[in-house]
């Protein structure tokens, strides 16, 4: 799949850091919450590029990253919420604990394959919560209370309110992180990452060190959605064992294949998408109810099934992958 | 030494179970090297079959019948529809179709029947026989039910000719169908048995767990732990690794309750119950992914 043009994305930059500070300019399409809402959005992408990382470039499945989010918010939560750490100086700290956990992880995971991994992170997805509520770390987690955070305060006296200060902040680091998976994407280890996904025995034999580079991709993968996952806790000022069930993990894998396995601009689009359709699913079930006059509590999860069995049939490449598909034979045609 | 006991009946009533839900999985399995991640919300779709159609006012049986048949008809229709044109497609679509069709059953379940929990009546007598206090009438009456059909699915693979095309259609599916078996119909039938086996679990743990969208999610991965350590191509092994599952994970939380009672010092218990599964399955498929009594598989490359 092609790199994104580069003018393009100077432009995209532009108006995203932009956006905030139109506010008074165009009242009707700037608000707070919206700014939240793209946060949201931001957040979910660096959290589907971390799963991308590891199922769309090195071909391991994993039904359970939602896991390596709870893990990411639950130590940004409790170094902020015990040890009084800045909020900025959380997300290093999660990405180190969420790499080490998830190489610990990716080592019986070189064992298994494609039903197995996913059958193993499946199990790991459904017994998160439960683990949060250990009671030996009741201390720490806050049981099934969980724990109640500030949200990010503006530094420096700037002219911000918090909503755009937590906009700027996850945009920032979204910046950072997809420049440095795009770097990593297109050096060596990122063409053995994709190497062992397309053809392990022929990479192995090629003399790619298969092991380290699967446990050291999983360590990253779950880093990036560790940071995301510390990112919500700020944005949220919340975190809760229950919050992490089996269908967080669910949502990332649906944003994963809706926007573009094996695609960085698919891993942006997947969490808009993810976002979106969170959010419009109450809209949708009222519509259904009031003017289509069924008596149907359409929810959120039969759209995103429906969906995910639609673009397996038709767009298994997820919309990105799809639209250059599309566009391309559109071109050649 | 009663509740030992007691721990242990339990314990056999939750494998009757897990052996259910792991047969389904199994089938599937030997017949298209599939997971099937939503095999325990088709079943709890099923069960609120069976209570929808209690509560138009049927008998607990007749309703248990038709739910099992609905499920059957459901299993083969998903085959056809959904599953049919992914022949042959790589891991990953075939997971995410299956966590597709996971997250239908359970939205749409909620939808119908809401997301409160409920009760669902047990069919068994309430009278105390036999080995009162040790055992309930619904764990032993799990325990047959469970029982009788695997019996009659012994006996339907092994002496009809019905089944001995599908074991064939699954052991070797070129060579079935050169002898005439129609493989396509088979995989479906397959299906359709195991949505029905897995209603039949569904239908029996109501009782115990209640009757909500998300009863059957610790059930299923006991299910995939039981699948697993009976060596996951082996319907005998399934049974037997459920109960052993079933008994384990009793006898588990009965030893951490009387640590904890002994030294004051809590280990484990019933909260931990779905990480004792998720040990379980990393334990077996990192150190003996045959199980106890599958084969080991030599891959050619």
């Amino acid at each position: 799949m092609p790199a994104f043009p580069k003018k393009w994305l100077w432009v995209v930059l532009v108006v995203a850091f932009a956006w905030p500070l139109l506010e008074p300019v165009f009242p009707d399409v700037v608000s707070n919450y919206r700014l939240f809402l793209v946060s949201t959005m931001i957040i979910a992408a660096i959290a589907v590029l971390g799963l991308n990382l590891l199922t769309g470039f090195n071909g391991q499945i994993s039904l359970g990253h939602g896991a390596f989010y709870a893990v990411g918010a639950y130590t940004a939560a409790i170094l902020m919420d015990k040890l009084n750490v800045p909020y900025y100086a959380t997300l290093p700290a999660a990405a180190a604990v969420c790499f080490v956990v998830g190489y610990l992880f990716g080592q019986p995971a070189l064992k298994l394959e494609g039903h197995y991994l996913a059958l193993a992170t499946f199990a790991l997805a459904l017994s998160v919560p439960q683990i949060l509520k250990y009671k030996w770390l009741e201390d720490l987690t806050g049981g099934v209370q969980g724990i109640v955070l500030s949200k990010p305060e503006v530094p420096f006296d700037l002219p911000f309110n918090e909503d755009q200060w937590l906009y700027y902040y996850c945009l920032v680091t979204m910046i950072v992180l997809f420049w440095a998976a795009n770097n990593m994407l297109n050096s060596r280890s990122g063409r053995a990452m994709m190497a062992i996904r397309d053809h392990y025995m022929a990479a192995d034999t090629m003399g790619i060190n298969t092991a380290r580079y699967k446990t050291v991709t999983f360590g990253i993968s779950a880093a990036y959605t560790g940071i995301a996952g510390a990112l919500s806790a700020s944005a949220i000022a919340f975190v809760a064992p229950d919050s992490f069930n089996f269908f967080l993990s669910i949502k990332f894998l649906i944003g994963l294949v809706v926007g573009g396995v094996g695609s960085l601009v698919g891993s942006v689009v997947g969490g808009i998408f993810y976002v979106l359709v969170d959010n419009s699913a109450q809209a949708i079930s009222t519509y259904i109810k009031n003017d289509l006059g069924l008596q149907f509590d359409l929810s959120a999860y039969t759209i995103f099934g429906i969906l995910l069995i639609l673009l397996m049939y038709l767009m298994p490449q997820g919309i990105v992958g799809g639209v250059y598909m599309l566009f391309r034979r559109l071109r050649r045609g | 030494m009663e509740q030992l006991l007691e721990q242990l009946a339990s314990g056999l009533a939750n494998g009757a179970i897990y052996a259910c839900v792991a047969l389904a999985l199994v089938m599937i399995y030997v017949s298209t090297d599939h997971l099937n991640f939503a095999q325990g919300e088709m079943a709890m779709f099923s069960t609120y079959i069976s209570w929808q159609l209690m509560n138009w006012g049927l008998n607990f049986w007749v309703a248990f019948v038709l739910a099992v048949l609905a499920s059957f008809v459901l299993g083969v229709l998903i085959e056809r529809i959904i599953l049919r044109p992914l022949h042959g497609a790589p891991v990953l679509s075939v997971v995410v179709v299956f966590i597709g069709l996971l997250a239908i059953c359970n939205s749409m379940a909620g939808a119908i029947w809401s997301y409160l929990i409920k009760e669902y009546p047990s069919p068994f007598p309430k009278s105390t026989f036999g080995f009162a206090g040790v055992i309930g009438p619904h764990q032993l009456g799990v325990v047959l039910v469970t029982l009788v059909v695997l019996g009659l699915l012994f006996l339907f693979f092994r002496y009809t000719p019905l089944g001995l095309a599908m074991r064939a259609a699954a052991q070797n599916p070129q060579m079935a169908r050169l002898v005439g078996v129609r493989v396509d119909w088979m995989l479906a039938l397959g299906w359709g048995l195991a949505a029905a086996v897995g209603a039949v679990a569904g239908i029996m743990v109501a009782h115990i767990v209640y009757l909500d969208p998300n009863m059957m999610g610790g059930i299923l991965l006991y299910a995939f732990a039981s699948a697993l350590i009976g060596g996951i191509g082996n319907p005998g092994g399934a049974v037997v690794g459920g109960f052993i599952v079933g008994v384990l994970e009793n006898m588990v939380a009965y030893a951490g309750n009387q640590i904890e009672k002994a030294t004051g010092v809590y280990i484990i218990g019933n909260g931990e119950k779905l990480t004792v599964a998720l040990i379980i399955v990393i334990f077996v498929l990192t150190v003996k992914p045959a199980g106890l009594f599958g084969r080991v598989v030599v891959k050619r490359v």
